[in-house]
């Protein structure tokens, strides 16, 4: 065991600080310390997307970052993206296209596809496919989880064009 | 997989960086985005009782283009590169070679300094780097030096870098003519089966110089010189592709591992090769 | 009243039940990352437990040394098997009928098999302690490959080799040498050999399903909680069947049953893997018992891919005969089965190689002979069915390769050879050549739709052109047409011959009706991505005209859930589906009771009407489902009891067949080995469909398994019995990227002894996928000459294959 750092994080707007070991991965402080389990852990080499989270308006796979390196960070987690009342509109799509089954990737899924639809709010099916490729589904070969994306998309801009 | 212990540094300047270097010597490792060293550290391959974080030391970020060079800082991400117009136009080759590096959660943390830096064959960097002539910024204890990308590579995670100084920089001079980074891979975040880098120079239908590498063909990459002399003072045609393949093909050393033998390593290097020099003569 | 105007049409809608397309019940939370998966149970005063696995293959323990790691701060204990060899659990049994070591019994067999476990404060001490332990090996040479072990001198179980060096009997029958574990024959070996020594045609080939994983993106886990005041165990886990994980749990460690709770929460994907019983459940439990605290264990990524449960790795062998017209005569199949050190297959009891026998497919094949030969290796155990009911992927897979072969032997277009053998529609229920009785089937009619479909005559047209623009050197690109019909057999199973370490393979479903009109049921099965809350809720709205809004289904502990075997097999719909309908049934027979009570008519005056029971020929007399329920709990009925609740343990009366036509059309370039799949078209006939919404996600997530196996997807050995693919880096899960795009379509063919005529569709995708793009592959190089090559088809073996055929110039 190394010395104790002592942390600050903002995660879904919350302030929290903590004593942790450096070596603590941030999957880890968000589920085990702050006990925000919607980030899950699937491969631990950065391949499945799984624990994404947003950190620093990044998406980031959260099992390869050391909490130290997150000291200071502004994080966002699949709880920070929408409350029973107010639901984002990918956590709606989802549910409306059937972009979930077993629903272990959702979280890092619909995490990851916020930052993707903030980057560019207008992408073709290519361009979901290519963007969402550091998240892996085991269930439904992810036809409807691009559609999903696309109509969350769509339904963004309607709402926009009906704003401006 | 989780990590052993370890100290945690998060210097300011270049300054506090190298004070750790020297203080702990070989037990003190340079992180940038860490996704090439924490897999390592969790899967408990890379023992770093010191490890020195370069996110918050200033200086290491930004892209420049002036006066005919491209600098990229060693913290520059591969996101950073695929966002900026001013690469985009300069080395358009950047943006198309991270494209393919990874996936989009790991190219926001990736960056150019530790693609280049850590002696991965695997990464992609380090043969663009070749291709495009690339200088190496390292500081040290002594200062400031340079190193060509192309004297940088020794042996697989070996390089010129000494364990006390930092790759803090790249830069190149901005590339002309056409360009092609093309890249087999089995998937999304694998490393390439063969890929190759290519700038070619197009006046009045002749090529007028050409600059070749490939990567993970050998145990670092692969700058040919014989591929690019091959290319120079032709027409690109099929026999001087031919050439220059077959000169590449005498430069490159795969070795058999899960993407296939070394066999077909090499036949995939030369039809890889193939499409990068017509990909960047089209572009030329 | 609101009812009289609303239509007939307007109440079935408004039940949500079987047919629509109804959102699923579980997104809500799952969504919001509100799931409870294994992982995010936390107790007081939990700890955590890691593995000392062996790095050799095949070793001998010398010595343990857990000083160290016990004098590390936060260690709580190191088991090994000199543990628990006084409680009798340094083995365990296996679903196969086999023994397995729960930890390494003197020495290892696989690489990563278990050798001490670590109780520790959290898992960053566990992690710490595991790299302290000292193991003392002496390595011993390694078999990897099966035909060699059965020819080996060494003997890799010694504690299956009597004193005096002869072989005792297996759980299932004589063994053969020191390394084989059963021989397994269905069938007529001598007059299917009569029938392959005087057939006009004979086609013969070895196809290899190579060695791979179900990989669910969770990986396996448990938390044992041994509640020492009450004397109770509580046992959450990823468990594709809870209740027979309780069973082997009370048997293993001498726990009353009533005294053990087993629960099953959210389950993070499981296509096989989370059907076994495996040493970090049964070390959690000792751990917890000894230290009477919580123990939680979940495996990592590597650990997963190495040790629990692979799929597949069988070598068969065939033989098929036709005419020279192409009716088939005749079929042959020996399968040289690698089961890894100890085998732990999860098939029923007396199936040592599943349901393998329905090699015979979609064909009306008149003679057929099946043996298989199980083999001990230097590899992990497993065996389990990935995404199949057992080995039926196996299985289909061999017989969709055998009939390729035979058309390249015969000269003759695979779907025409397909079409011609057949069985007809009027041959069901049909009664194969090994035995099953196949319940329903219209074959021909799936088979035309989907070639018109696809327009399967200008597909081939095509790739004539393609393959004279290939000669001619204006494309390095071929194209292969992959085609597959299958059948699959699912649903296991009647309990006259199924059944798992004793217990019959029925399942069960028990409803409560509340006073107010909404239900609860409960099942012996549990969802792991299926949608069971979903669909087993509409299921039922439709039986006892309550609102599928109205149904909370629950699964999943032991504790509420009636006995059922679970989740795996595709037997959730055609078993405890089944049991869901009659039990639904039994309340509508009460509920008739009190409508007719109700409305003062006898029994037999009053029928079911969607949503509620009218009085015959007086539609405007009524009671509604949400009266009855009321008057089933306020009102004294002469002569019936109080309550409105039912049960139902289904044994169902045969399998399931459900069946498909796929067809895959992709480009495969010669010299890189790249494969782009340009179209895919998959009909399914799952008999009734309940939700087409869920069919439809379930057959777009089966073909990707099946592209995912089919073209990389393999748990690779080295000679060293080194695991060459153990991170996701080299073990192929393909991202979005190279996933296309899914045409589905469906006929549909109830099967008639399913009380709703549903048979299950889960597996369908995967089993009819694998050989659908396999002989994509195979069929680019048809015209080259090429008869068959063995999966997975990745760059470099395509590339090889292409190379052989001198493609390369």
């Amino acid at each position: 065991m190394s010395k104790k750092m002592h942390i600050t994080l903002k995660v879904n707007g919350e302030e929290q600080e903590f004593l942790a070991e450096p070596r603590e991965l941030l999957i880890h402080t968000l589920r085990e310390r702050l006990g925000i389990t919607g980030p899950h852990i699937g491969c631990e080499t950065s391949h499945c997307g799984a624990c994404t989270v947003t950190l620093n308006g990044k998406s980031v796979k959260s099992c390869t970052v050391f909490v130290a390196q997150a000291d200071g960070a502004d994080i966002t987690t699949i709880e920070g993206l929408g409350s029973p009342d107010n639901l984002h509109v990918l956590q709606t799509a989802f549910k409306e296209h059937h972009g979930l089954q077993c629903g272990f990737c959702t979280p890092g899924m619909i995490t990851r596809a916020s930052k993707l639809l903030e980057e560019n709010p207008n992408p073709t099916e290519e361009e979901v496919r290519f963007g969402m490729a550091g998240n892996i589904c085991r269930c439904t070969g992810y036809q409807n989880i691009v559609k999903s994306i696309l109509a969350a998309a769509a339904e963004m801009n309607a709402v926009k064009e009906a704003a401006e | 997989m989780i990590p052993a212990a370890f100290e945690y540094h998060r210097p300011k300047d270049m300054a506090g960086v190298l004070a750790v270097l020297t203080q702990y010597g070989d037990d003190a490792r340079v992180m940038a985005g860490g996704h090439s060293l924490i897999p390592m550290m969790k899967l408990r391959m890379a023992d770093v009782p010191h490890l020195i974080d370069l996110q918050s030391v200033e200086g290491l970020g930004g892209i420049s283009v002036a006066d005919g060079v491209v600098r990229l800082g060693a913290m520059v991400t591969q996101h950073d590169i695929i966002d900026s117009a001013e690469l985009a136009s300069a080395a358009p080759i950047l943006r198309e070679t991270s494209l393919q590096i990874a996936d989009p959660q790991v190219r926001y943390m990736g960056t150019i300094g530790g693609n280049v830096a850590n002696g991965d064959p695997g990464n992609d960097m380090p043969g663009l780097m070749q291709c495009l002539d690339a200088t190496f910024h390292l500081v040290g204890p002594d200062g400031e030096r340079t190193v060509a990308a192309r004297d940088f590579y020794e042996s697989a995670y070996m390089t010129a870098r000494e364990d006390d100084e930092v790759l803090t920089a790249v830069s190149f001079a901005v590339p002309q003519g056409g360009y092609g980074y093309v890249k087999q891979k089995r998937k999304i975040g694998d490393y390439a089966t063969a890929a190759a880098a290519v700038q070619l120079v197009k006046e009045n239908g002749v090529c007028t110089a050409a600059s070749i590498a490939m990567t993970n063909l050998s145990d670092t990459p692969v700058h040919s010189v014989a591929a690019g002399d091959a290319l120079v003072g032709t027409s690109v045609d099929d026999a001087a592709i031919k050439a220059a393949v077959q000169a590449m093909l005498g430069d490159i050393d795969p070795a058999q591992d899960n993407r296939g033998p070394v066999e077909f390593k090499r036949h995939a290097a030369s039809v890889i090769l193939r499409r990068t020099i017509e990909r960047a003569w089209s572009r030329a | 009243m609101k009812d009289e105007v609303t239509t007939r049409e307007s109440r079935v809608d408004a039940l949500g039940g079987m047919g629509c397309k109804r959102k699923r019940v579980e997104d809500a939370r799952f969504t919001q990352g509100k799931g409870n998966y294994v992982d995010d149970i936390k107790l007081k005063g939990m700890l955590f437990g890691d593995f000392v696995r062996s790095p050799y293959a095949h070793a001998r323990i010398k010595s343990i040394d857990t000083s160290a790691a016990l004098a590390l701060d936060g260690v709580i204990a190191v088991l090994t098997a000199e543990d628990l060899r006084p409680l009798g659990l340094h083995w365990m049994p296996t679903l196969a009928g086999d023994k397995q070591m729960v930890l390494a019994d003197g020495k290892v067999l696989f690489q990563g098999q278990e050798v001490a476990y670590v109780v520790a404060k959290d898992r960053y001490i566990a992690a710490d302690a595991v790299e302290l332990v000292e193991v003392d090996y002496e390595e011993l040479p390694v078999i990897v490959d099966p035909f060699e072990a059965l020819k080996s001198d060494v003997v890799l179980r010694e504690d299956l080799v009597a004193e005096d060096g002869s072989l005792p009997d297996g759980a299932h029958g004589p063994r053969k040498h020191h390394n084989h574990i059963f021989t397994w024959e269905v069938g007529e070996k001598e007059a299917t050999t009569q029938v392959l020594d005087s057939a006009e045609v004979v086609a013969e080939e070895t196809v290899y399903y190579h060695r791979t994983h179900p990989c669910p993106l969770e990986t396996c886990g448990c938390v044992a909680s041994m509640d020492k005041v009450n004397g109770k165990l509580t046992l959450w886990g990823t468990f594709q069947a809870p209740h027979a994980i309780r069973t082997v749990v009370s048997l293993i460690s001498g726990i009353e049953e009533h005294n053990i709770r087993v629960i099953s929460p959210d389950i993070g994907g499981g296509f096989g893997n989370k059907v076994g019983a495996y040493p970090g459940y049964v070390c959690s439990v000792v751990a917890s018992i000894v230290t009477g605290v919580p123990v939680k264990w979940i495996e990592d990524r590597m650990e997963n891919l190495m040790t629990t449960a692979f799929a597949r790795d069988y070598w068969m062998t065939g033989k098929i005969s036709a005419t020279k017209e192409g009716k088939i005569t005749g079929l042959q199949c020996h399968v040289t089965a690698d089961h890894g050190g100890f085998d732990a297959c999860a098939d029923p009891t007396k199936f040592p190689a599943g349901f393998m026998n329905i090699c015979t497919g979609s064909y009306d094949i008149p003679t057929a002979y099946l043996a298989v030969d199980g083999v001990y290796t230097n590899k992990a155990p497993g065996g389990v069915s990935y995404r199949c009911s057992f080995r039926v992927t196996e299985a289909v897979y061999f017989i969709e390769r055998m009939i390729e072969v035979l058309a390249i032997e015969l000269n003759m277009d695979a779907a025409e050879l397909r079409r011609i053998n057949f069985i007809r529609k009027d041959q069901f229920p049909y009664k194969a050549a090994l035995g099953w009785e196949y319940d329903s089937g219209d074959y021909h009619t799936a088979w035309d739709k989907a070639m018109k479909a696809v327009d399967y005559d200008g597909l081939r047209a095509e790739q004539a052109q393609r393959v004279e623009d290939f000669k001619a050197g204006k494309t390095r690109k071929l194209m292969g047409i992959g085609l597959t019909h299958f059948t699959e057999i699912v649903g296991a199973g009647p309990v006259k011959n199924c059944d798992i370490l004793g217990l019959g393979m029925f399942d069960s479903c028990e409803i409560r009706i509340h006073p107010t009109g909404s239900a609860i049921a409960r099942l012996g099965t549990i969802s792991q991505g299926q949608g069971h809350a979903t669909t087993f809720a509409q299921i039922l709205a439709t039986e006892i005209g309550l609102p599928a809004d109205s149904i909370t289904i629950e699964e999943g502990d032991t504790d509420t859930a009636p006995y059922g075997l679970g989740t795996y097999g595709s037997r959730s719909t055609p078993v405890a589906g089944a049991a869901t309908a009659l039990a639904g049934r039994k309340i509508r027979a009460k509920a008739q009771m009190i409508a007719a009570y109700l409305l003062e008519v006898h029994d037999d005056d009053v029928e079911f009407d969607v949503d509620r029971f009218v009085v015959k020929g007086a539609p405007e007399k009524f009671k509604t489902m949400k009266e009855i329920a009321f008057a089933a709990y306020n009102q004294a009925i002469p002569g019936i009891e109080p309550g409105l609740e039912a049960v139902s343990y289904y044994d169902p009366p045969n399998m399931t067949y459900p069946f498909g036509a796929y067809v895959c059309v992709m480009d495969i370039d010669v010299d890189t080995g790249e494969v782009d799949i340009r179209r895919f078209y998959a009909l399914d006939d799952c008999g009734t469909r309940i939700n087409p919404m869920i069919i439809e996600g379930q057959v777009h997530g089966g073909l990707t398994e099946a592209l995912a196996v089919a073209l990389g997807q393999e748990i690779a050995y080295d000679e060293m019995g080194n695991v060459k693919t153990g991170t996701l880096m080299d073990f192929f899960l393909p991202t979005a990227w190279e996933v296309p795009n899914y045409e589905t379509d469906h006929t549909v063919t109830p099967s008639p002894h399913h009380p709703i005529g549903a048979k299950g569709v889960g597996e369908s995708p995967h089993v009819g996928g694998v050989p659908c793009f396999s002989n994509a592959v195979n069929d680019a190089f048809r015209a080259f000459g090429l008869r068959h090559t063995h999966m997975p088809h990745d760059h470099w073996r395509i590339w090889k294959t292409a190379n052989e055929l001198g493609l390369h110039g």
